[in-house]
């Protein structure tokens, strides 16, 4: 259900990782959560994040949702398709509605991000918490 | 089966624009009794516009059939029952409608001579009067333009108040309960917002609230009753906790419609608040405004209220600029004055009796519903509740149907909906208010309708999901109109 | 009480229903020491007819009929009769927001109409379904302005309204917002734009300024926006005579257009309820404030139009939304829109052209100290005489002068601000063009 190469945090964020950048976006869980996209708030390339801060958000039609960065760096690369097509984000949470490409600055921090069982089980208990 | 409604037509109406046609006019000026001027040589052709491409032109026949035909397709109070929670949609008396248009009045200038103006100053003079003894407070302003604007205002004066002890401090404590303009006011007065959680009967928890005083907080802004309808019994204590850390009580005057005549927030403990004369004082609502927000306060936030103040000078009324301390102006002139004519006529058609009497039929109208739609449907809380309850769709949502299903069905048995997923503390919010204007009978078809929807659900749960069925237009696509906004018409 | 639509029988059926006695027993639960024991202060309740009589009293304690020339951001134009009888029918009168889409199409067609001819007046893109005012939607600008350039101060021209200026010093102080005023041109009475030029910097997000400025005088929009782009800083500008768009090149360099419509069958009523815009350009939408209706398809396929962008707003963001503000001025914004609707392409134009005969017809007759254009306000000197002296004059002769100017620009001590406006007689004019000599 969630793919196994992606990292996961606690705020429903995934990061594929390659080389000293990740590709960052939201689960499935969270898409699942907001309901139907219809716009996304970007940062603008050349922005630094921090591990964990704000950097961005998600609206459905009667809600606000913030992103957190998974990770700190620089913000090297958006997804300009979101911007005309906020419905990926649906479609493909994990793929083609993938948010924003940063260029890690603490590579270290991955060792804190949850696996795709971890983040499985997690949800499952925020789910039955319910 | 539904007995308030049976489908109706009604017609089908296109945009003034597309219903134009070029030398259509629905106006005549008078000939002018002084020569014509050239607009470009006395503006500069750079100056002078070209036409206003694609603007309107109807005759008077079409524009009146054009917005009479599209006001067929709203509700109104004036046609039924809108239970929504914490607007108080009381009826909307028409002498007011009369007396605010009376010529000296509508046609006062804010700038022509205080001489000839002091009939409509003593109309303000004495809505301030009023106000402040329903309020139990000292002082009030009129100025601000609505609700929000008001909590604005009274957070600017708390900031002022403060900064004038020798710090504004930094944070404002908001209830988890609260409507969303008070952290959003927070924001615009610079503070930052912290959320202290209700207790397991909707109410400030009190050791919470001790717990998070501290030096840093400037104020609490509380709506009392809470949007639980419930009446928060620790007011005193909470006043109290705040006063002792020089921090500050703000009541959100939203709920007062409970309150008038039997409790003042001046007498509980409220430094400042605003009130909402769109809601307790019965000025209409419009399609969403204008509203008025005056704000009320005790003498030591005096200093600080927006300029000017209306003051006695010898034998008259006149505008005091004097004023130090004041927050400045949160508007320009002196506030929604034809909203002040029609709340004062609402408290003089009252009186004192009056108004005390409408708050008792108020919470009467709530209890009744209350206990008629409690076997029915999930109330979450079971604190006595005042002129509103909050119930969950907590037992419909078995059957997959949620609070705004529901809303939609009401529709259809010929009702407004209630207020849906608000308050956010109580997942699956149906918040109901039915204020006192509402007679027995309307009350009862609409516990009717709501009893026959929770069968639907169990029965047909269908039938409620693809609610509504006999409006003209159905489930309106709000995903597109986010996504792919079109925001006017375009030829 | 005639608006309590139950009879005792019936309260008494519904107390034993909900399980008490007594009305009284409802608030049982309230702590003793919150009580309020007495009768609220306040007379007993009117019947219609004497309340009418107040009012009516109140209202001839006000000048009534009197011939008025003052303007300075409220102003005395005709009121079609059509307006107050559409917006006195109960469906929009006694109407709520429109939330529930299916059942307030009425209010809904009638923004979206309202939204596309602020656009077609002001040469903008977008528009919203209102503000409270002019004097607030300046500061809400300014606000978005500082939001899009992610700058943090404005520049203000000093001959935008005064009360307008107050506002927005009142919001700015707690938005650690800068606000810098720019000098008028001595001669022409616009925006000095040398004065401009050297104020504004890199850190500047708007330059503001209004058209007709204060003194009536037409502001060349196009030198400011230009400066103001070359230092990337966004042009707001502000309107507080709107049929003057009937007339005058609508701010096309403009980013933002902050105005009041009062001047669109709003009565004056002492300052208010009016009805304030904000229009933009498609690119800063999402930063607009206020409520905004869109248009968009039902399940049936048919146009139909909704409340939109609402993620902006204060019930869903709360502390993190783009204002607090919640009412729209809807009611009134209607009476604007019966009114365009009312005169249309050609009346609005034909409108402003009678504004501008009779206000310079007036002028031609007085000293004025500015050179610049002007639309239907002008300052006049009021030399050898005082503007008290003037006015009181004219007071005598059942007429309401002129704005005095000295309390709000001290360097203009003897002037006044006059306007003639449609319902402006020849014959009242020439009453206050003796009263100069």
């Amino acid at each position: 259900m969630y793919p196994e190469d992606l990292h996961y945090t606690k705020q429903h964020e995934w990061v594929r990782l390659s080389d000293h950048a990740g590709v960052v976006g939201i689960t499935d869980y969270a898409q699942q959560e907001l309901g139907d996209i219809v716009y996304v708030d970007l940062p603008r390339v050349g922005t630094r994040v921090e591990q964990g801060k704000m950097m961005g958000s998600v609206e459905s039609v009667k809600a606000v949702s913030d992103i957190y960065s998974p990770l700190s760096g620089e913000v090297i690369e958006i997804n300009d398709a979101l911007a005309t097509a906020p419905e990926k984000l649906n479609e493909s949470p994990h793929g083609d509605g993938w948010l924003v490409k940063i260029r890690l600055s603490a590579p270290d921090e991955i060792q804190g991000l949850l696996s795709a069982a971890d983040y499985a089980k997690y949800v499952a208990e925020e789910e039955s918490g319910h | 089966m539904i007995k308030k409604v049976r489908p109706h037509v009604n017609q089908n109406e296109a945009l003034l624009f597309e219903n134009s046609s070029p030398g259509k006019r629905g106006y005549q000026l008078p000939p002018l009794d002084v020569p014509a001027v050239d607009p470009g040589s006395v503006l500069g052709p750079a100056n002078t516009r070209d036409e206003i491409a694609d603007f309107p032109e109807v005759s008077e026949v079409e524009a009146i059939r054009h917005f009479t035909r599209l006001s067929t397709q709203n509700y109104a109070i004036d046609l039924g029952l809108y239970p929504l929670g914490s607007c108080t949609m009381k009826y909307n008396p028409r002498v007011n409608e009369q007396v605010a248009r009376i010529e000296g009045l509508a046609w006062a200038h804010p700038y022509q001579p205080e001489s000839l103006a002091q009939g409509i100053m003593e109309v303000m003079a004495t809505l301030e009067k009023m106000l402040a003894e329903i309020t139990g407070m000292d002082a009030v302003t009129l100025q601000p333009a609505a609700g929000a604007h008001g909590e604005f205002t009274g957070i600017l004066m708390v900031r002022a108040l403060l900064q004038s002890q020798g710090h504004p401090r930094r944070k404002l404590l908001i209830p988890d309960s609260a409507h969303g303009t008070n952290p959003a006011t927070a924001t615009m007065a610079g503070y930052a917002v912290e959320n202290i959680k209700s207790n397991n009967l909707g109410m400030v928890d009190v050791d919470e609230l001790a717990r998070a005083v501290d030096g840093d907080v400037a104020a609490l802004m509380l709506t009392n009753p809470n949007t639980l309808g419930v009446f928060e019994e620790n007011i005193t204590q909470i006043a109290e906790i705040l006063h002792a850390k020089g921090a500050q009580l703000y009541m959100d005057g939203a709920n007062m419609n409970a309150l008038v005549g039997i409790a003042r927030p001046g007498d509980f403990g409220a430094d400042v608040m605003h009130l909402n004369l769109h809601k307790t004082f019965s000025t209409p609502h419009g399609g969403g405004g204008p509203g008025s927000g005056p704000v009320a306060v005790k003498d030591h936030l005096v200093p600080f209220l927006p300029k000017p103040r209306l003051t006695r000078v010898s034998d008259s009324w006149s505008w005091n600029y004097d004023l130090p301390q004041s927050i400045g102006r949160v508007r320009a002139f002196y506030g929604n004055v034809g909203m002040h004519v029609r709340a004062l006529a609402y408290i003089m058609a009252h009186g004192g009796d009056g108004l005390r009497n409408a708050t008792l039929d108020a919470v009467l109208n709530s209890s009744y519903l209350r206990v008629l739609l409690e076997p029915y449907y999930d109330l979450p809380h079971h604190a006595p509740t005042l002129h509103e309850c909050v119930f969950s769709d907590a037992r419909q949502a078995k059957h997959g149907v949620r609070t705004g299903d529901i809303a939609k069905r009401l529709i259809d048995y010929g009702f407004h909906p209630y207020t849906v997923s608000f308050p956010l503390i109580v997942p699956g919010a149906m918040m109901i208010e039915p204020t006192e204007t509402e007679s027995k009978a309307e009350l009862d078809l609409f516990v009717d309708a709501l009893i026959s929807i929770a069968k639907e659900v169990d029965e047909t749960p269908d039938l409620v999901l693809s609610a509504p069925h006999d409006t003209r237009t159905s489930r309106v696509d709000e995903v597109t109109a986010a996504r792919k906004p079109i925001l006017r018409w375009k030829p | 009480m005639r608006y309590l639509p139950k009879s005792d029988t019936e309260r008494r059926d519904m107390l034993r229903a909900v399980g008490v006695d007594s009305l009284d027993a409802l608030f049982a639960h309230l702590p003793q020491e919150v009580r309020l024991n007495r009768p609220l202060e306040i007379p007993p309740g009117k019947s219609e007819y004497e309340i009418v009589d107040y009012f009516r009293a109140r209202g001839d304690e006000c000048a009534s009929g009197y011939p008025s020339f003052l303007g300075a951001g409220v102003y005395h134009h005709y009121r079609p009769v059509l307006v107050d009888t559409v917006v006195s029918r109960s469906e929009f009168l006694t109407s709520y927001t429109p939330y529930q889409a299916e059942i307030s199409q009425g209010t809904l067609t009638t923004i979206f109409e309202f939204q596309t001819m602020i656009c077609q007046l002001t040469g903008m893109e977008v528009a919203n379904a209102s503000m409270y005012d002019g004097s607030t939607a300046v500061p809400e600008a300014a606000m978005m302005a500082i939001r899009l350039t992610r700058r943090d101060r404005v520049l203000v021209a000093r001959t935008v309204h005064p009360e307008y200026r107050e506002v927005l010093s009142t919001y700015a102080k707690h938005q650690g917002m800068p606000v810098v005023e720019v000098d008028y041109a001595r001669e022409s009475g616009g925006l000095d734009t040398n004065d401009l030029e050297k104020k504004i910097d890199d850190r500047t997000a708007a330059v503001i300024i209004q058209s007709p400025n204060f003194f009536g005088i037409v502001e060349d929009v196009r030198s400011a926006a230009e400066i103001a782009h070359r230092h990337g800083a966004l042009l707001i500008y502000v309107f507080a005579e709107a049929v003057s768009l009937g007339v005058l090149e609508p701010p096309r360099d403009a980013d933002i257009v902050a105005g009041e419509l009062q001047s669109f069958a709003i009565s004056p009523s002492y300052g208010g309820p009016f009805a304030g815009i904000i229009a933009t350009k498609e690119k800063f939408m999402r930063q607009m404030p206020g409520r905004i209706v869109g248009e968009t398809k039902d399940t049936r396929g048919n146009r139909t139009f909704c409340l939109t962008l609402a993620a902006r707003e204060q019930h869903i963001r709360r502390e993190k939304a783009t204002s607090n503000i919640c009412t729209n001025q809807a009611l009134v914004a209607l009476m604007a829109t019966v009114f365009m609707t009312v005169y249309g392409k050609q009346g609005l134009r034909e409108l402003a052209e009678h504004n501008l005969a009779k206000a310079h017809y007036l002028a031609g007759k007085l000293s004025l100290p500015f050179t610049g254009p002007f639309f239907n306000e002008f300052i006049v000197s009021t030399k050898p005489h005082t503007p008290d002296a003037i006015n009181a004059a004219l007071l005598d002769r059942w007429i309401i002068g002129g704005l005095p100017l000295e309390r709000y620009y001290p360097e203009l001590e003897n002037t006044m601000l006059l306007c003639a406006t449609e319902m402006s007689r020849r014959q009242s004019m020439d009453i206050v063009a003796e009263a100069f000599r």
